[in-house]
């Protein structure tokens, strides 16, 4: 054996030209020294973390409170965690990008062609798998079982394994900053320029394992979410009384379960044809590109929806929670829910109308995909209905959804523009389609998870955040998202093709500067939720709603306390409409003890989804750099904890009845020794988390 | 789009201009209601009325359903019209024939072989104004996407198959070209410049390809497809018969020529 094969066998494909520092060490221009900051933000962060961990003795916490934890709860507010730091990457990145295009006009501007592709690419990568989607699931993590009345979702140990392999998804992308390039076949990854033939690389390797990762965490949240609600729902919680939001989470955990598949197939795909010189997409031997355009739309277009339907969940929350009134048109707002959950599965080809099929299946799609406007304006109304004689409060929630109804027409309507074949010929693939998905997902979706991050958040901790720097994040993000995308639509009237590195015209420059503008703007807004946050956490004895309803809200989340406990309901409600907790308010029998106090079986933490996370993460690491000793031992490392798991018996533990009791009325007492805070006041320290009851109607 | 110059553009700035304006219509009632609701019924604001129970009524019900599906209904026919109208396969109303060009997307230029003329030319698409164009297209590499936006829509180049188009230009005029689909680091470089000529100019530009002296052989041809960009177009004065075919062939005949459809 000579060296070669030797250093093969053990390292793969690695070397030294894999690091950035290596290579902006040999070639220091701006663009490798970026590179090699970014890598080197990564490795520092990381020592950063674990000095910090160690120095607090952190370390034991971390992996008995939150790591091996199966509280859903704890699972929902890690999944948020993870899109947290993952926004933060991705939005520089898209600030990195907008500062190349308004200083490359006519120029070379700071970053590389093929820098700039990675950038593009990582983007869309974590935006849409490692930050939108872990956001919502955490939400719904977090919410579902308390609104549907749950001590738990439906297999908690499989929700530790789906949080941990979409981490160990998340941790791929980051390594690869520092390891290696990412793909630069943006974030839809078309072959044949994704194939061995035109990219060697190990950038689409790190791209197909990643998101491989991050879909069967996907695939199993959406079973373990759609069997939490069918069967874990509490007494008299029939479908029609669950929460707007639990229809929602409904409607995307079946949308997950159907549209994750075609993706997994089409990346699995892929991956033969880049590992063993199989042709499915190549160019050559009967290979057809075509097949997997069709299979990754028919994942990406129910795709948009899962992103987009437990925002409106949370819209339909908050809408009525601050304008203290019923929901306008609950049947027909989750009728819609699900028609467009239905309709999603019709529309893939609008993605490609230029592909060059007949005008009559062009035609036939486009009336699809503009009949999905019809429910969806339908929400519209409803949410608008919603504040008809109501009690409108301009908390930052509301003013998120406030401006996501006015923000989301606008991107539903250029959406009607691009459904229309022959405008679409004219600007697909320019950054007019840029504009319009970044409109309908910035205020459809980050608005949405924004909003339902300030409105749940004193439920999760105990205490409210801050109401200023909500905002003047607010202010931030609806400013920034019009002087960051507006302009974009002129120049995709213009012609300009979205994912250029360098442009040639002089006209542009105008646009791409307001649009730099607005990028900045953006990451003020991230910088104002980080602000917010902090100023929070210093100021909670002056924000605490140890009660837990501060908004005087209606589903039953907010009939326990804040935070709740690990079991949320010391016993499981009864329910018998819609509103529960509204009602029970009404009529007066909110925070009453119960008449007999059980003991609750909760299960026990377990190490397996840690350990399936990390396993995953290290296969797919050598997968991608051919380590093949590492991928085999990483397999069978993922497939251990999990077979030796079935023979572990105990694996509950049992709190006794005492203890629910004595919890629940310390709260009671907590309650009782409460002064109530009318709505006017909701933002004020007075504010403990009880509500004072409205007069029942003002006439007009 | 807006600066049109084409008949295909012209009549889809037309169907954008008339869709946009059925659209204020959708927009406006959400833009004026939103913040007159979210105003008027303000906590702080007294006298508006409080009904926290209602929650239904069928007339807003029908309201709310009823007019947005007949606006989508009516785009749906003007959809059904301009998409059949202005299909990229069917051939353009024109006294005149078109001028066959068969367009090769390469890394990172484009190559239009014209088997009329005989000639070829590299990022240069040259057309007497007065004739519309059309083209046949495919990929001596990655998947590409044709367009010249002041003329027509754009329109995919893949490899081993070959989808076709139609364009033409109202006068004579030079207009911006380029790939929008994404194929590596020399994508943004990857713009053509098309001539709609007059008849004089047109013949000159012939000639001037066919004293060019070079020949479009499949040796040429493989050096153009080195990945690379080209800031100066080529002409080139002859071309090697069926090359357009041989280049398709390259990529497996069998699967792939029946693809893309005729126009009826």
């Amino acid at each position: 054996m000579n060296d070669d094969s030797l250093r093969f066998l053990l390292f793969g494909r690695l070397n030294a030209q894999a690091f950035p520092f290596v290579r902006a060490w040999q070639n220091p221009n701006i663009s490798e020294l970026i590179g090699a900051l970014a890598g080197a933000l990564v490795v520092v962060g990381a020592l950063a973390l674990v000095a910090l961990l160690t120095w607090k003795r952190w370390w034991r916490p971390l992996f008995r409170d939150w790591l091996t934890s199966l509280d859903h709860k704890k699972i929902g507010i890690m999944y948020i965690v993870i899109a947290g730091v993952m926004l933060s990457r991705a939005l520089v990145e898209a600030v990195l990008m907008r500062a190349q295009q308004s200083l490359a006009v006519d120029a070379p501007g700071i970053v590389a062609p093929e820098h700039f592709a990675q950038l593009f690419s990582t983007h869309g990568t974590i935006m849409i798998f490692f930050m939108a989607m872990p956001f919502l699931t955490g939400l719904i993590n977090y919410v579902v079982p308390l609104q549907i009345g749950a001590r738990d979702v439906a297999f908690p140990l499989l929700n530790s394994i789906s949080l941990m392999l979409t981490a160990g998804g998340a941790s791929l992308v980051m390594i690869s900053l520092a390891v290696g390039e990412f793909s630069t076949g943006g974030w839809s990854g078309y072959p044949p320029y994704t194939g061995k033939v035109f990219q060697p690389g190990v950038g689409p390797d790190y791209w197909i394992w990643a998101i491989t990762l991050s879909s069967l965490g996907t695939t199993f949240s959406g079973i373990n979410f759609v069997a939490t609600i069918y069967k874990k729902r509490c007494p008299g919680m029939h479908l029609t009384c669950m929460p707007l939001f639990c229809w929602t989470a409904l409607c995307t955990s079946i949308l997950m379960i159907f549209a994750m598949p075609p993706l997994t197939l089409a990346t699995a795909l892929l991956a033969l044809d880049r590992y063993l010189d199989f042709h499915f997409f190549t160019n050559d031997l009967g290979g057809n590109m075509m097949n997997y355009v069709n299979l990754f739309w028919l994942f990406g277009h129910p795709e948009v929806y899962i992103l987009i339907l437990p925002a409106f969940g949370v819209y339909s929350e908050v809408i009525s929670a601050f304008s203290s009134k019923e929901l306008y048109g609950y049947k027909s707002l989750a009728a819609a829910t699900m028609v467009i959950g239905v309709l999603s599965f019709t529309v893939w080809l609008h993605h490609f109308f230029t592909m060059g099929q007949s005008a009559d299946v062009n035609a036939f799609f486009g009336v699809a995909t503009m009949t999905i406007a019809i429910p969806t304006g339908v929400k519209i109304y409803d949410w608008i209905w919603t504040m008809f004689r109501g009690e409108v409060r301009f908390t930052a929630p509301m003013l998120f959804s406030l401006a996501f109804i006015v923000t989301f027409v606008l991107g539903g309507l250029s959406g009607i523009l691009l459904a229309i074949p022959p405008i679409d010929f004219v600007v697909h693939n320019t950054v007019f389609l840029v504009a319009h998905f970044h409109n309908v997902l910035i205020p459809g979706l980050l608005y949405g998870m924004i909003a339902g991050y300030m409105y749940w958040f004193p439920k999760a901790f105990g205490f409210r955040l801050s109401e200023v720097w909500g905002r003047i994040a607010f202010g931030f993000w609806v400013s920034g998202f019009y002087l960051a995308f507006m302009p974009l639509y002129v120049l995709g009237l213009g012609g300009m093709a979205r994912r250029s590195q360098a442009l040639f015209e002089p006209d542009y420059r105008p646009w791409l500067l307001i649009a730099i503008v607005g990028a900045f703007l953006l990451l003020a807004g991230l910088v104002s939720l980080f602000v917010q946050l902090w100023v929070s956490v210093r100021d909670r004895e002056a924000s605490r709603v140890p009660v837990g309803d501060p908004w005087d809200a209606r589903s039953l989340e907010w009939s326990v306390s804040a935070p709740p406990p690990e079991y949320n309901f010391a016993i499981i409600p009864q329910v018998d409409r819609l509103d529960p907790f509204y009602w029970l308010k009404e009529r007066k029998e909110a925070y009453r003890p119960a008449r007999r106090y059980d003991a609750i079986v909760m299960p026990r933490n377990s190490w397996v989804g840690p350990l399936v996370g990390l396993a995953g993460a290290v296969c797919a690491f050598g997968l991608v750099w051919h380590i093949w000793w590492l991928t085999i031992l990483a397999f069978v490392g993922v497939w251990a904890p999990v077979v030796a798991r079935s023979f572990v018996r105990d694996v509950h533990r049992t709190i006794p009845a005492s203890e629910v009791e004595a919890t629940d009325r310390r709260w009671l007492d907590c309650a009782q020794a409460t002064r109530p805070v009318p709505r006017e006041l909701e933002t004020e320290p007075a504010n403990l988390g009880l509500a004072r009851p409205f007069p029942a109607q003002v006439p007009a | 789009m807006l600066g049109a110059a084409g008949p295909v553009a012209e009549q889809t700035r037309s169907l954008f201009l008339l869709v946009c304006t059925i659209l204020l219509f959708v927009a406006a009632p959400v833009l004026l209601l939103t913040p007159i609701f979210a105003w008027h019924y303000r906590l702080s604001n007294t006298k508006s009325a409080y009904r926290p129970q209602w929650g239904f009524n069928w007339p807003l019900e029908g309201f709310i359903w009823i007019p947005p599906a007949i606006i989508v209904v009516v785009l749906a026919v003007f959809l059904w019209r301009d998409t059949h109208r202005l299909d990229p396969y069917k051939p353009l109303a024109s006294p005149y024939p078109p001028v066959e060009v068969q367009v090769v997307a390469l890394d990172w230029k484009w190559l239009f072989i014209y088997p009329d003329e005989g000639v070829a030319s590299v990022n240069e698409l040259a057309f007497p104004a007065d004739r519309p164009v059309h083209l046949s297209l495919t990929s001596g590499t990655v998947m590409q996407s044709f367009f010249v936006p002041q003329l027509a829509g754009q329109i995919y180049a893949m490899a081993g198959m070959t989808t076709q188009h139609n364009l033409a230009a109202n006068k004579p005029g030079r207009f911006r070209g380029e790939n929008t689909q994404f194929n590596g680091t020399g994508f943004q470089n990857q713009k053509f410049s098309v001539l709609a000529q007059s008849t004089d100019d047109h013949a000159t530009w012939l000639s001037r390809a066919r004293a060019s002296g070079r020949t479009l052989d499949q040796g040429a041809y493989t050096a153009l497809t080195a990945r690379s960009t080209q800031t100066e177009p080529i002409l080139f004065g002859a071309v090697s018969p069926g090359l357009f075919h041989a280049i398709l062939a390259q990529n497996d005949p069998a699967m792939h020529v029946a693809h893309g459809h005729r126009p009826k």
